[in-house]
């Protein structure tokens, strides 16, 4: 006699749930692509005229941008040390094992996951709108999105420390001031660092295009160029851009690995 | 000899502290403070205002100028240009990927390049090209999506790849199977649920990225939302503001549940 099979339910034999997911992903794709008109004629005559035009640079620009480019790094680092330092005492409120009260916990961690929501050039065209044009904007915007960011990593980082110490320090009478910068400070010290320096390579990409909506740096020369149509121009903006992004990528690279 | 070293050991955290003040303080020079408006103040409290009593009507209106339709639109820009990239992304991650020991790997090496030019390419400007191609509207959103997120997607896969476990690879050319056997049967199963869960991943931070396309008029909860700033009214950025925060919210958690499973 043949050894039976074991049954399989309907539901497993014809891979329904599989099935009916790929079915709905489907659905979702063609909606997406009729809501979005892709398809539409792709006109590569303008496409490849861009970029044609921006692979001649106009070498004699360079100087012109010099100015923006450092503005855009100044930017960056005031706004990440701002939100960098904002986030500190915050990420302590959230952590589990500093605050033992969930409901302050919970408040905290939601107000924060409500500003996270909000992307860097969004929060600069809300603070052009208040502030006004110019580089404080964009530090502004760069230091709140840096508090979201950094509040995140670091409230998660304070929560895997080691328990021993802020036992030791209860057990000997110590204040929860005094646990603070004796047992939890010491342990995130180094990865505050590296977080910091993860965020300003975030910030100083966003800082480059912030200028584009009138909060400082290279994006007002980005909107400038493009609307001139000297895309000769446009080029070197870019390559600026790039460099910059390259240079403090590597750098900060260089430092994370040295402090991990 | 050891005197010395101790010597520059003492003054080495000193030298670092004084060098990062000294850069701090060159970055808060060059921020100008005369540019605040007088009027920031009471901007600031119209603002908040019109958080507070959002214009519902511009919810829903039925003829797809409304808030619904443009966060639609805008969760569709980022999850077709997602997909794309996702798919796109995996020959480049393979490229990238480095699989053998040696010193030098200049296949690896030249992928790696690719994918960070790719990755440091802003995606506004990528936006603005794509729309002097296909004229303005979510299309252009799309594509630039579904072309800056290959930098990003693309070095998280080739990382997944190299660290798959190349016990089962050995097994099935052991057994006399074929390289693209291998590719089929060990390290795609391998990897899978790790490219999904970066895509999903790639797809909340889209999912913000798309919300801002419209500023260049690539399609988009944006363009409103500048209209909104421009004209200023206020209840109307309130309702948008308070719309993109509730589905960035929506997505990640969801997004996230789903990552939760699959590893």
């Amino acid at each position: 006699m043949m050894p039976e099979l074991p049954k399989r339910s309907f539901l497993k034999e014809w891979h329904v749930i599989g099935f009916s997911l790929f079915l709905v992903f489907v659905i979702l794709i063609l909606m997406s692509g009729k809501s979005t008109g892709v398809g539409q004629d792709f006109s590569w005559d303008q496409f490849s005229d861009l970029w044609i035009k921006m692979s001649k640079p106009d070498w004699s620009y360079l100087p012109s941008v010099m100015k923006p480019i450092e503005q855009t790094v100044q930017m960056a680092l005031a706004g990440t040390l701002l939100g960098g330092v904002a986030a500190v005492p915050v990420s302590l409120l959230a952590a589990k094992n500093i605050v033992k009260n969930a409901f302050v916990r919970g408040l905290v961690r939601f107000l924060m996951n409500l500003t996270r929501s909000l992307p860097e050039m969004l929060l600069a065209a809300l603070f052009v709108a208040v502030v006004g044009i110019g580089a404080f904007s964009g530090m502004c915007a760069l230091a709140v999105f840096s508090f979201g960011m950094m509040f995140k990593l670091l409230y998660e980082a304070i929560e895997t420390i080691d328990e021993g110490p802020i036992e030791a320090l209860k057990a000997a009478g110590a204040n929860s001031f005094q646990i603070i910068v004796y047992a939890v400070v010491p342990q995130v010290f180094n990865q505050f660092l590296s977080f910091f320096l993860y965020t300003l390579e975030i910030n100083i990409r966003a800082s480059t295009v912030l200028g584009y909506l009138g909060a400082g740096g290279i994006g007002l020369y980005l909107n400038t160029t493009l609307e001139l149509f000297r895309y000769d121009r446009t080029s070197i903006v870019i390559l600026a851009i790039l460099a910059v992004v390259i240079v403090v990528d590597v750098i900060s690279n260089q430092l994370r690995e040295r402090l991990a | 000899m050891n005197m010395k070293k101790s010597l520059f050991k003492k003054i080495e955290p000193w030298a670092i502290t004084v060098v990062v003040i000294a850069i701090f303080i060159w970055a808060f020079s060059g921020i100008p403070l005369t540019g605040i408006k007088d009027t920031a103040r009471q901007v600031f409290f119209s603002i908040m205002r019109g958080l507070f009593h959002p214009d519902w009507s511009y919810v829903y209106t039925g003829d797809g100028e409304d808030l619904v339709s443009a966060l639609l639109e805008t969760l569709a820009i980022a999850f077709l240009g997602t997909f794309i990239s996702a798919i796109i992304a995996v020959p480049f991650a393979f490229l990238a990927a480095r699989t053998n020991a040696k010193l030098f790997a200049p296949r690896s090496a030249f992928g790696k390049l690719l994918l960070t030019i790719i990755r440091v390419f802003p995606e506004l400007v990528l936006a603005i090209m794509f729309t002097k191609a296909v004229g303005p509207g979510a299309y252009a959103g799309v594509l630039a999506l579904g072309f800056h997120s290959v930098g990003m997607m693309g070095k998280l896969f080739s990382e997944a790849i190299e660290n798959v476990d190349h016990g089962p690879n050995e097994a099935i050319a052991a057994a006399g199977g074929s390289g693209l056997d291998g590719l089929a049967l060990a390290t795609f199963p391998d990897v899978l649920p790790e490219f999904m869960n970066y895509t999903l991943y790639r797809f909340e931070i889209s999912v913000r990225s798309a919300s801002i396309l419209g500023i260049v008029g690539a399609g988009g909860v944006g363009a409103p939302l500048i209209f909104a700033l421009s004209t200023r009214s206020w209840s109307r950025v309130g309702i948008i503001l308070i719309g993109i925060v509730v589905m960035v919210t929506v997505i990640d958690f969801i997004s996230g549940q789903i990552r939760k499973r699959l590893v």
